[in-house]
């Protein structure tokens, strides 16, 4: 077994789904662990969490900035970018900020050393704790394009190095930013629940933990009496079933205000006690046949 | 003096192009001389910053007044700073936009919509 | 032709449920689906006919030449997106690769180069009646704002000179695709839910379409899974302002309703007749006049 803590990503492709629902209690019935939320854009983790002791870091990226007096017009700089963020006006080259991608291309190709590069900030990570979570936020700012730059801090830190569990609560979808949540994942749980939009948007992101070679499996959410498609998809494509968790209008309440369903009920202190246990078996299971 | 058009097609008879970044073509005009020259947009196909693109193109070639309904900040920026004039258009064809301009009868765009880096309509 | 734009910031609010019904009620031939990463309303919006496909291609990628390739590791080092490794010979990751061309620019033997990759497909329905178009992103892909801008496009090229009204079902999220689909509509309809999550993703939601300053109108579905969460919402639409067109039950049957492929208007229910007065509403604040409003 690996000194450095598992490392579980939650995901689920269609939003609402459940996702925080699940990794916000899994993280907490751990006792000791580590929460990180993925979902930059509309992160929901730390409003169940509370957490305490906040410290916060800004998260910049670069942006260049040209020094006038060197620049000889050559517009290199300007032919160059791909992403159109320089602009050549009256013999100067011009910098939009928030059309840059930062890959710093301008400044290492400039002849004359003319462009330097200053931070600008896109979001910030907050660092906390709520009873033996400790709790890593990344909150994007309005308007920026991309969280990436934000998630790859936070899957960072040190404290992922320590011996205990890490789950990642991941942002809806199955575009880049998912991508990003999920590098370095040990295990993904999928979370479904029983629409036909909840199993087409499951569909698409199962296939990227297949491309990925993620081991996963799958916990059912909102489980009414009758057919559930995300059973039969479950069933269809040998996805292992890890839990369900029954449609309740108690937990629905819970969740509506925030509040961590283990630590107000015992039905689901016990639900998903049961549930963790499950997943760390298939997790040591996967980690012995793919060490 | 040069003006400059955003058109869907390259003849005076084309409709304005109701997007300045991403229209298929520009209409260059010079209004003493009448003539009329056209150029692909290069910025069609860009992700994103189109609008800055395109204002450096028309920058570039030496344009004084630009015709268009719609114009971003950032492309705007561009073209304050190279003292390109910017004009409402009209609903109507390049032709007519050209004579409204001629006779004095457009007004300057006042409204310039946030960057959309690669988003606009 | 006026568009509407239905976002929520949070997922799972009810957005494609919503839209459906809208399209429905209102008999709108012209309507997109903007969610590209998950779309979901062509499961409601049954379409009898194959749609056009189109290759959406975005950013370029790189790709190393393994036979030109001297391994001096130069494009590794300058690539600021950990796109290259060199586990097996010098190779670019497609997932991660942003085409910024610093490693075509910095190759010292040409030995890197930037193709062309398709990044997902567009689809249109059309046919003599309806105009529907929709898009996939694939996995994995960034730039997702612009192919959401070629929905849009696609939309409003097919549609008809004298189409009214067009509904546009857009995506969760503040980000790219978001900002993307708010661009020229006319106005927005924010589906908000009862829930702490809910309320918080709304702020971050209006606060994004506020820039864009068109009109915005708030609804809330589900509103009965917490009511006390349901006038906390009316209560910050009225002291910001913002039009609040009405609240829509939880309804299994609603749930059901989509499940079989249908809209929530196609039933009798108590979320359809509830949709009906938000639909009223929200399309009297559509039709009103604003200042300086654009054609």
């Amino acid at each position: 077994m690996k000194s450095k803590g598992v490392r579980i990503a939650i995901l689920s492709g269609k939003g609402g789904t459940g996702k925080t629902l699940v990794s916000v209690n899994l993280a907490s019935i751990a006792g000791k662990s580590v929460y990180i939320d993925c979902d930059v854009e509309e992160p929901n983790g730390h409003l169940f969490f509370k957490p305490e002791n906040i410290r916060e870091e800004l998260i910049a990226v670069k942006i260049p900035v040209i020094n006038e007096d060197l620049c000889n017009g050559c517009r290199k700089c300007v032919d160059f970018c791909k992403f159109n963020a320089l602009a050549f006006i009256k013999n100067k080259p011009y910098v939009f900020e928030e059309v840059c991608h930062s890959c710093g291309g301008c400044m290492m190709l400039c002849p004359e050393k003319a462009i330097r590069e200053q931070e600008k900030a896109i979001g910030k990570v907050q660092e906390g704790v709520s009873g033996g979570v400790r709790v890593h936020t990344g909150i994007m700012n309005a308007g920026e394009a991309s969280g990436i730059p934000i998630i790859k801090n936070l899957l960072s830190k040190s404290v992922l190095n320590k011996a205990i569990p890490v789950f990642v609560d991941c942002p809806p979808g199955s575009a880049c930013i998912v991508m990003e949540s999920i590098k370095d994942a040990d295990y993904c749980i999928l979370v479904a629940e029983p629409t036909v939009f909840g199993v087409h948007n499951l569909s698409m992101v199962y296939e990227l933990l297949r491309l990925f070679k993620k081991p996963h499996g799958v916990v059912l959410n909102k489980c009414l009496d009758g057919e559930n498609p995300a059973e039969s998809f479950c069933v269809e494509n040998n996805v292992p079933i890890l839990g369900r968790i029954p449609f309740d209008n108690d937990l629905g309440s819970l969740n509506s205000n925030a509040k961590i369903a283990i630590r107000e009920s015992e039905r689901y202190k016990v639900l998903f006690s049961s549930l963790l246990e499950t997943v760390m078996k298939e997790v040591r299971h996967e980690t012995t046949i793919n060490p | 003096m040069k003006i400059a058009i955003p058109v869907d097609e390259q003849n005076l008879k084309s409709n304005v192009c109701p997007s300045f970044g991403r229209a298929p073509h520009l209409l260059f005009h010079n209004t003493v001389t009448k003539e009329t020259y056209y150029l692909d947009n290069s910025a069609v196909a860009s992700q994103g910053g189109a609008g800055i693109r395109v204002a450096q193109v028309i920058a570039d070639h030496g344009v004084r007044a630009l015709i268009t309904p719609r114009c971003g900040e950032n492309a705007e920026e561009v073209l304050r700073k190279s003292e390109v004039l910017i004009y409402k258009s009209i609903p109507g064809t390049a032709q007519q936009n050209i004579d409204a301009f001629v006779a004095e009868q457009l007004i300057l765009l006042s409204d310039f919509h946030p960057g959309f880096h690669g988003h606009e309509k | 032709m006026k568009q509407l734009l239905i976002l929520s910031g949070k997922g799972g609010t009810g957005k494609t449920t919503i839209a459906s019904a809208f399209i429905k009620l209102s008999g709108a031939k012209i309507y997109a689906d903007c969610d590209i990463d998950a779309p979901n309303l062509h499961l409601v919006m049954a379409q009898n006919i194959e749609p056009k496909r189109t290759g959406y291609f975005g950013m370029p990628k790189a790709e190393i030449a393994i036979d030109k390739c001297i391994e001096c590791g130069l494009c590794k080092e300058n690539c600021r997106f950990d796109a290259i490794s060199n586990e097996n010979g010098f190779m670019v990751d497609p997932y991660a690769c942003e085409g910024c061309g610093v490693c075509e620019a910095f190759c010292p033997v040409d030995a890197v180069s930037l193709k062309p990759a398709i990044a997902g497909e567009l689809m249109l329905y059309a046919d003599d009646n309806n105009v529907f178009s929709t898009a996939q992103l694939k996995m994995g892909s960034g730039t997702s704002g612009k192919l959401v801008t070629e929905v849009k496009k696609q939309m409003r090229t097919m549609a008809s000179p004298d189409a009214k009204l067009a509904i546009i079902d857009g995506s969760p999220g503040i980000g790219c695709p978001v900002i993307a689909s708010l661009s020229g509509v006319d106005m927005v309809l924010i589906v908000a839910e009862p829930s702490i999550s809910g309320i918080s993703d709304m702020e971050r939601i209006i606060k994004t379409a506020e820039t864009f300053r068109t009109k915005i109108g708030v609804c809330i579905n589900k509103y009965d899974t917490n009511t006390a969460n349901t006038e906390k919402i009316e209560e910050f639409c009225k002291e910001k302002g913002l039009p609040f067109t009405g609240r829509i039950p939880f309804d299994p049957e609603a749930v059901a309703t989509i499940n079989k492929g249908q809209t929530i208007v196609d039933v009798d229910c108590p979320a359809g007749a509830a949709v009906i007065e938000v639909f009223s509403s929200t399309m009297k604040l559509l039709s009103e006049e604003s200042d300086g409003a654009e054609a």
